[in-house]
């Protein structure tokens, strides 16, 4: 298969990940769809390796993947601890940060 | 030392003493703030001495000597240095100033004794008297200009000096807005004169002013009027009758007396509104060349003295009457500078400075005894209790009506002898000021004979039996308002002549200078003020005075006449009429009641000070409201400030509509943007 | 056969985000991810990145989603289905409901138009630059793709990033450990005075505001002076 096909998976799945991202309420659901994203932007980052022939696209991948372990990491401890203190799960209600 | 070494020196110990009494202030123990403040102004008199002997070592033409400092500012254009000009009218003048301020400052040790701001005072005289040197001693008019603000804003700290006194505050306020109107003339002027001359120098102004900066070289009757010049010199007129108190800006003198005695003393009789007749005396090259300003000055001068006269004769307020006295008597000295008698003039200002620094310091004494009451109509008989007092009186008030062998006499009829050889319509001056020497005579023979002749009222028994009056609540003596004797109001001991003797010596010296001064300027005998001021006046025309003997006789014999008339009829009045049921005195009051209109002219001082309310004051009070009322608070508060604030605030509350707090509008925001900016590069591939 | 196998891995990776983004109940989501993120290592192999493939499954799938697993099990929330997100939910507060609904709404919009773009951007016609095959592929024991092949280029040409990825990896295991302290503790803050080197020129709390409002005492300040 030529790389464009890899390319349209990535980004029908980045898109699906941003929709998810703006659409849902619960906020460990924004997190996985957080991730979608960045998985999508794996797999472009791997078929680019693959075109070009070297491994960069691979070691980024590779980053891409310890930031999104630090950052689910943090995201979920922030979301237990929204949890221990008795808020609302819920994105719409946290909104307390408003001008 | 040279001349102008001594001419800095002049400058410098007033200055030191301002200095270190103003920051000894709390080190300086009991009454040597006063002993400091005099000897800086007794060194300053020495200097002036001895510039006065070092000045006169030198050859006649050589006698007008600039010294400067250093440069002040120099471009291109202006050249203004710290320069002094010393010369013989700028000697003459700092001799008086000093010579006379010395003696006031020793007065005042005794009369200020034990008063909250004693070192302060001294430290206001001392800067005063620095002032008014530097004015004199100016040799271009931004130092002019410098000496003539420093010696307004003196007049206002003096003036207001007792500050928890309202009506203190208001008549220093008053002096000062007056003075600044002055002041503006006077910058004015100094404009219209640069504008053609090009330099702030004097000396270099008045030769640029002779060879025809201002198109026209002949002085005297060829002069025709330019009128740069003549507007220049109306302005600097306008300057001079501000600080000297002439018609029509005079309403501040009569206020000013609510300064402390010796300050009425020194400033204003002996200095500071003569400084308005140096400044014409010193100008006199530009005055020359413009003939209708030397008119207006005669005028004006001569209005001044017929006027205040008028006055004079209907107030009863004992320093009123002094102080209208000086306004008259500046009136002839104004008159005779504007006329050409430059050398009577500057003699009636010397002897002038003698006899009235010498009837204000026996006022101050007399309201002493009456602890601190100055009202004519609550004084008698003090004759026997205050004798000094009463021969100092006799003395100054001789002097001021121009009896011979004093010295007012000799001062006063030879600027009139002047003003009668100008001929023409100065005969018309000639008359007025010989009405003026009859009212002269009349009030202040008035005013000696009501204090001294006559029952002695309580406070004069009190002090015969060797007790000075004290007033149990100290009350402001013109609106009866109770104070106390704390800072700001004046100290509860009053010191009167016969017990104080810097008083008396200062009163004693000043008496044998009423007296002989006149003994210099004798006519047809000798002409020390006249030679010794030639140099300054080498290029007035009529500096001379061609006296012809007739009219001298005239002249002389007219004036000793006129006043002993004067002196007689208030002694008709005042001592032989009597009083009547009423206690007022019969005559007076017969004559009152008969010209009952021109009296309540003369008390109510020819309404000048309500003229001046309804002309100037109301009009700016009305402005200064419409202006805050309507433009400040329509325009500029609402509209401009109000419409800034409120685009600024409707702004913000459109952007802070972006914050709401939606952590996922802000993710659709991100993600639109990141659309958009993809657009952006899709197009444009 | 590798485009069947790219088909049912693209498949899986496709249905497996659909199934994260439409799923009500959170853990659904999660095991959804999981899938997705299984066939996306598919898809990995078949670009001949077998070690990026085995971190992912091993790492992503692994360790990652398996936290994921216990933290949505200890917090669990609420699902809501996608049509009442899209229309609205009743119950939340009305203002709050309204705005979001429109929001929600919005978003979809907003992500479809994202979708649309990124496809037009990368498959466009005048794009010659992604239409091929790739480069050509030699195999061998430390060739592209091979755990060699990554090791060697992390430790030589990416040593900075990759050191200050583990560096990223240590601040998040840090500020982990913060975020789940539990404030008040075991026992009170201790009341020892701490010891600093500016006590020596003078002694310990004066001049802080605590002294100057009272609430505490600077040592040697004196028995019985009133701070103003």
């Amino acid at each position: 298969m030529s790389i464009a096909w890899y390319l349209a998976v990535s980004a029908i799945v980045f898109s699906l990940g941003a929709l998810g991202v703006m659409t849902r309420r619960n906020p460990l659901v924004v997190l996985l769809c957080l991730e979608l994203m960045l998985n999508g932007g794996n797999l472009a980052l791997i078929a680019f390796s693959r075109m070009w022939g070297n491994g960069d696209g691979q070691i980024l991948a590779i980053v891409v993947m310890t930031v999104a372990a630090c950052e689910v990491c943090i995201g979920l401890g922030m979301i237990v601890a929204i949890y221990r203190r008795q808020l609302p799960i819920d994105v719409d209600e946290l909104r307390e940060l408003q001008g | 030392m040279s001349t102008t070494t001594y001419g800095w020196l002049v400058l410098l110990f007033p200055l030191l003493g301002t200095l270190a009494t103003a920051f000894g202030y709390r080190v300086l123990p009991g009454r040597s703030a006063g002993w400091l403040g005099t000897g800086a102004i007794f060194l300053a008199f020495l200097a002036a001495l001895g510039a006065l002997i070092s000045l006169q070592g030198h050859a006649a033409g050589d006698r007008q000597m600039v010294s400067s400092l250093w440069s002040y500012a120099s471009t291109a254009g202006i050249d203004a240095q710290m320069s002094i000009l010393v010369d013989p009218l700028s000697v003459f003048m700092i001799l008086v100033v000093s010579g006379v301020s010395t003696l006031i400052h020793l007065y005042s040790i005794s009369y200020m004794d034990r008063d909250r701001g004693f070192v302060r005072y001294f430290s206001y005289l001392n800067f005063f008297v620095f002032s008014m040197l530097l004015l004199v001693l100016a040799g271009n008019f931004l130092l002019l200009i410098v000496g003539w603000a420093f010696v307004g804003a003196a007049s206002y700290l003096l003036i207001s000096f007792w500050y928890r006194r309202t009506t203190a505050t208001k008549a220093g306020i008053k002096a000062f807005v007056i003075n600044v109107v002055g002041d503006v003339g006077l910058v004015l002027g100094t404009y219209f004169i640069f504008k053609h001359t090009g330099t702030l120098d004097l000396l270099k102004t008045f030769h640029a002013a002779e060879t025809g900066a201002f198109g026209h070289t002949a002085a005297g009757t060829n002069a025709t009027n330019g009128g740069d010049l003549v507007a220049g010199c109306v302005l600097l007129l306008v300057g001079a009758f501000a600080k000297s108190a002439q018609i029509p800006l005079h309403t501040w003198l009569p206020d000013a007396m609510e300064g402390p005695t010796p300050v009425s003393s020194l400033i204003h009789a002996a200095t500071m509104v003569t400084a308005g007749v140096y400044l014409i005396a010193r100008m006199h090259p530009l005055f020359e060349l413009a003939p209708a300003a030397q008119d207006v000055g005669a005028v004006v001068g001569a209005a001044t003295l017929l006027i205040a006269g008028t006055i004079g004769l209907a107030q009863t307020d004992i320093k009123r009457v002094i102080a209208y006295s000086t306004m008259s008597q500046i009136g002839y000295m104004i008159m005779g500078v504007s006329v050409g008698a430059y050398a009577a003039g500057l003699f009636h200002l010397m002897t002038h400075a003698f006899f009235k620094a010498l009837l204000f310091m026996a006022a101050g004494s007399l309201i002493g005894a009456m602890a601190g009451e100055q009202s004519l109509e609550k004084m008698g008989g003090f004759r026997k209790a205050m004798p000094f007092t009463y021969g100092c009186f006799i003395v100054g008030g001789l002097a001021l009506s121009g009896i011979p062998p004093f010295s007012g006499f000799f001062s006063k009829d030879e600027i009139l002898l002047v003003t009668g050889e100008r001929g023409g319509w100065h005969w018309a001056l000639y008359v007025v000021g010989y009405v003026g020497a009859l009212f002269t005579a009349i009030y202040t023979f008035r005013m000696i004979f009501r204090a001294f002749h006559g029952e002695p009222v309580a406070e004069a028994r009190e002090l015969e039996g060797g007790h000075v009056h004290h007033a149990e609540v100290p009350r402001n003596p013109a609106t009866g308002e109770e104070e106390d004797a704390d800072v700001g109001f004046p100290g509860p001991v009053h010191a009167i002549a016969e017990r104080a003797l810097p008083m008396r010596v200062a009163m004693g010296l000043l008496a044998l200078g009423a007296v002989g001064a006149g003994l210099i300027q004798i006519p047809k005998v000798d002409f020390v003020i006249d030679d010794f001021l030639r140099p300054s006046f080498a290029t007035a025309s009529g500096y001379e005075p061609h006296t012809k003997t007739g009219l001298l006789a005239i002249g002389l014999t007219l004036g000793t006449l006129i006043g002993l008339a004067g002196i007689a009829l208030a002694y008709r009045v005042w001592v032989v009429g009597g009083r009547d049921a009423d206690g007022r005195f019969s005559v007076a009051a017969a004559i009152q009641a008969r010209t009952r209109p021109l009296y309540e002219l003369f008390v109510n001082k020819w309404y000048f000070d309500e003229a001046i309310d309804l002309l100037v004051v109301r009009p700016m009070a009305a402005t200064g409201a419409f202006a805050r009322d309507t433009f400040e608070r329509v325009f500029v508060d609402d509209t401009l400030v109000g419409g800034t604030t409120g685009i600024v605030r409707a702004g913000s509350a459109a952007v802070r509509a972006a914050q709401s707090g939606f952590v996922r509008y802000y993710a659709a925001l991100l993600v639109l943007g990141v659309t958009g900016v993809g657009l952006y590069f899709l197009l444009q591939a | 056969m590798s485009a069947v196998l790219f088909f049912l891995a693209a498949i899986g990776v496709i249905s497996g985000a659909v199934g994260v983004v439409v799923l009500r109940n959170p853990f659904f989501s999660v095991l959804a991810l999981v899938a997705h993120l299984v066939s996306l290592a598919v898809l990995f192999l078949l670009l001949r990145a077998e070690f990026v493939a085995a971190v992912q499954v091993v790492v992503y799938a692994g360790a990652v989603m398996v936290l994921y697993v216990f933290v949505v099990a200890y917090v669990g929330g609420e699902g809501d289905s996608i049509g009442e997100r899209l229309r609205g939910a009743n119950g939340s507060l009305s203002t709050g409901g309204s705005v979001g609904s429109g929001l929600r709404l919005g978003g979809a919009i907003v992500g479809g138009a994202l979708l649309v773009e990124l496809l037009i951007a990368l498959l466009g016609t005048g794009l010659e630059a992604t239409s091929g095959y790739g480069a050509g592929y030699v195999p061998g024991p430390k060739t592209y793709g091979t755990p060699a092949y990554i090791g060697q280029l992390l430790l030589t040409r990416f040593l900075l990033v990759f050191e200050l990825a583990s560096f990223l990896l240590l601040i998040a295991a840090v500020g982990g450990v913060v975020l789940a302290r539990r404030r008040g503790g075991i026992g009170e803050a201790d009341e020892h005075e701490t010891f600093a080197p500016l006590d020596v020129l003078r002694p310990l709390g004066t001049g802080t505001t605590a002294e100057g409002v009272g609430t505490r005492v600077g040592a040697g300040a004196g028995v019985g002076r009133q701070l103003p």
